[in-house]
């Protein structure tokens, strides 16, 4: 354990690393002679292998990765500053060296540091200006000339304020902080036995596995051909936490519900997914089932970012390599056979998963998707058993409002919350604090309750609230179309 | 029952929250033979609750009735007996996310106050990982420590009574994570550092004014801490209503009127029985702020022990 521990802390080849350079983060595998593009700058991570997590490194000039110890201060030298800006007229021309010169000593693969040095010595303003603002003007041109990196390990605040960043679309702009309270409120721990239902590139299901540590087991709903893992993947989570991670198709759990799922039909998935194997050429087969999580990554969209081309390349080479060349002569005979193997693991990883579902004792429910919530929930509820959390959330206040109103009716829940997150950041310097001054405009609305023993055939369940609140009590409908 | 571990039944010894209903609700220790009184009457544990499932509908002695739910931080959180200012959820969540804990993670805290963040981060860091708390006061550091006991988490926690700034968490290399909420955190930040894993960790500390802000920052500048970030979370709740608001009269013709005034009404609502046009009335739901919210709780100041 310890020493399983202590090697975690290291880069390893094929691991999932983030890269970080001031605020901006980026997800990518760690592999050899692999060119990466981050923040307009092209490296290799060749030497960082065997690093330990959390070293920072500067870009040499010819890509490559050295690591940076403890930041010099260089600015010792006599300070000269001024007191105001009563003197300082914008003309333009207070730099002395001219767009040409200064990429002419970068194309000498001269130090940032020192490009730096030379544009604060050829500043003709720089001595005038406050002590403050020849600080935030280090700053910023330490930024642009300065290429350090650190490479950190994945985790869902890493990740999650990454997704948040760079692609918030694709997460249907959860933000971190809603996300924290989705897992709280949730009461996401190990030993539980959750449903997650999300579209959120399986940002949110790596979440709650990380928080449930490859304790008890995670039931995810997807809707389509088959979940999206591609962030889920970026975690780098050993293999044995996708042991307990089961999927069932969003598309079956009404007949599940009614008693009349047939496993002779199942979804579209088996057709979808075999097409998009041979269009992968193989690439899946080899992966094998095993590692279910970095599988579909593969198919699906890609958060590390598969837009050089080059990556795509490796990919491919990847999976033409010997064994699979073999392969290919006899693989249309193997073919049938292999496609009836998998269509029955398919099958029977189903039926566990329906018969887990059928149990209706989940410790909790997740919904972070971009469908209307209220049929979700009033579904996916029916497996969470009595006196559990449940959080939805949409990137809309109104639908919540809809889901609010039905759960009502619908009784079996109490303590329903509707509920947003502000987040307030700070710069926190002497004498210069005060909140930053662009804050998010929105990062979602969360639903949350707690499930109660529903009682059958009566739709009282929910006056107890009910007669506090505010809702007409005319419009309760019956709970016996929800279940057969 | 145990915080770390949901169970079916509610038995003899769990601590049961009885929700009464809209925000109303209290634990209890459930004891075979005793009674508790509520607004509703009076429920009696052996009957009405011991071998009841959680979650279930209990009927107190004068018809009324009240759920009895499963123990979880969260709930623990707004209903837990009070020695101090407490952390609450909203604040605990961003703090557990953004000190990176999960199961396995060892975490000191300091103080413990009334446990409302230790349950919490016991809660996360189960069923591996451990929290080193620590509580100068005395008597609330053996409160606290009866409550683990009582809450089946004592294996997972160890109360220290004695004084963070001056003699630290009484653990070293140790930590992966520490959380500081005391009036000077800054004179802990050196005990914290020693604390946390020489391969590096995450520090938050929570302080209400931005002067105690300002001197942290400063000390974990010092302490050579890295990407020093503060922050601060406001949780806005809303209460679902349905609004009516009256068409004016502008003197116009009472066809005319339904016609117009329709179309300015939410189209999302077109359909529910709410929408109907009575009188002159527009109905829609509406999420309502509260009408006095949390403003401020404190500002949570996130740093990394970098390895150099």
């Amino acid at each position: 354990m310890e020493a399983e521990r202590r090697l975690s802390l290291r880069i390893c080849e094929g691991d999932c690393a983030v890269l970080k350079r001031g605020d901006v983060f980026k997800a990518v595998p760690v592999l050899r002679k692999r060119k990466i593009i981050f923040e307009k700058q092209g490296f290799y991570l060749d030497n960082a292998i065997g690093h330990v997590y959390g070293t920072t490194f500067e870009v040499t000039s010819d890509g490559n990765l050295q690591p940076k110890r403890q930041v010099e201060e260089t600015t010792t030298e006599t300070k000269e500053a001024g007191t105001d800006n009563r003197n300082i007229v914008d003309d333009g021309k207070s730099q002395k060296l001219t767009h040409d010169d200064i990429k002419a000593l970068k194309d000498k693969g001269i130090k940032g540091q020192e490009i730096v040095q030379q544009l604060i010595e050829n500043s003709t303003t720089f001595r005038d200006k406050t002590e403050f603002a020849q600080d935030k003007y280090i700053k910023k041109k330490k930024k642009k000339y300065e290429a350090i990196i650190t490479i950190v390990k994945p985790s869902t605040r890493i990740l999650s304020t990454m997704y948040y960043a760079r692609e918030p679309g694709k997460i249907i702009h959860l933000r971190y902080d809603t996300l924290a309270q989705m897992l709280t409120l949730g009461n996401v721990r190990a030993g539980n036995k959750m449903v997650v239902m999300e579209t959120c590139a399986g940002l949110v299901l790596g979440a709650v596995m990380e928080r449930m540590g490859g304790y008890g087991s995670i039931i995810q709903m997807y809707p389509g051909g088959g979940p999206v893992r591609a962030a889920t993947s970026c975690f780098g989570f050993p293999k044995p936490f996708f042991n307990n991670l089961h999927e069932f198709p969003l598309s079956k759990v009404d007949s599940l519900l009614c008693g009349t799922l047939s496993m002779e039909t199942l979804p579209s998935e088996p057709e979808d997914t075999a097409l998009t194997e041979e269009e992968m050429n193989g690439l899946v087969d080899e992966k094998q089932t095993s590692v279910r999580g970095t599988e579909e990554e593969s198919s699906a969209e890609t958060a590390m970012e598969i837009n050089q081309t080059e990556e795509q390349e490796r990919m491919d080479v990847n999976a033409e390599d010997a064994e699979f060349k073999e392969n290919k002569e006899r693989e249309n005979k193997e073919n049938v056979r292999e496609k009836q193997r998998k269509q029955w693991e398919r099958r029977k990883k189903l039926t566990e998963t329906a018969a887990l579902l059928r149990e209706k004792n989940a410790d909790g429910l997740l919904v972070a998707s971009k469908f209307h919530p209220t049929p979700l929930l009033l579904s996916l509820l029916e497996f969470v058993a009595p006196s559990r959390p449940f959080v939805v959330y949409c990137q809309y206040k109104e639908p919540l409002l809809e889901c609010y109103t039905k759960l009502r009716e619908r009784g079996g829940v109490v303590n329903l919350k509707l509920s947003e997150t502000w987040l307030r950041s700070y710069q926190v310097l002497p004498d210069r604090s005060h909140p930053k001054l662009t804050m998010s405009g929105g990062g979602g609305y969360l639903l949350s309750g707690i499930t109660v023993v529903l009682d059958k055939g009566k739709s009282d369940s929910s006056n107890l609230e009910a007669l506090k609140m505010e809702e007409p009590s005319s419009k309760r409908c019956k709970v016996q179309d929800l279940c057969c | 029952m145990s915080f770390v571990e949901y169970g079916d039944t509610i038995k003899d010894g769990d601590t049961a929250i009885v929700f009464l209903g809209h925000e109303s609700m209290f634990p209890v220790k459930v004891q075979q033979g005793s009674v508790t009184q509520t607004k509703y009457g009076v429920i009696r544990h052996s009957t009405d609750l011991i071998g009841k499932k959680y979650g279930s509908k209990v009927t107190c002695s004068k018809g009324g009735w009240v759920f009895i739910l499963h123990p979880t931080p969260e709930l623990w959180t707004v209903n837990l007996p009070h020695r101090t200012q407490i952390l609450y959820s909203t604040d605990i969540s961003v703090i557990t996310m953004m000190l990176e804990l999960k199961p396995g993670s060892i975490v000191c805290e300091s103080g413990t106050g009334s446990g409302s963040l230790s349950h919490a981060l016991i809660r996360t860091v189960a069923p591996t990982g451990h929290l080193y708390t620590v509580e100068f006061h005395q008597q609330r550091a053996e409160k606290a420590k009866e409550e683990f006991r009582e809450h089946g988490v004592e294996h997972l926690v160890t109360v220290t009574n004695q004084d963070v700034c001056k003699n630290g968490f009484g653990v070293s290399d140790i930590a992966d994570a520490v959380f500081l909420d005391i009036p000077s955190p800054w004179e802990a930040i050196g005990h914290a550092k020693a604390a946390l894993k020489a391969e590096g960790g995450r520090i938050c500390s929570f302080s209400p004014c931005i002067e105690q802000v300002q001197r942290t920052c400063l000390a974990m500048e010092e302490y050579g801490f890295t990407e020093i970030n503060t922050l601060e979370i406001l949780l806005r709740v809303y209460n679902v209503r349905t609004i009516s608001l009256q068409i004016p009269d502008l003197g116009k013709a009472a066809e005319d009127n339904s016609s117009a005034g329709f179309d300015s009404s939410n189209p999302s609502n077109q359909g529910s029985p709410g929408t109907n046009l009575q009188q002159g009335v527009v109905q829609f739901k509406s999420g309502v702020p509260l009408r006095e919210m949390v403003g401020h709780t404190g500002y949570l100041t996130f740093a990394t022990k970098s390895l150099f």
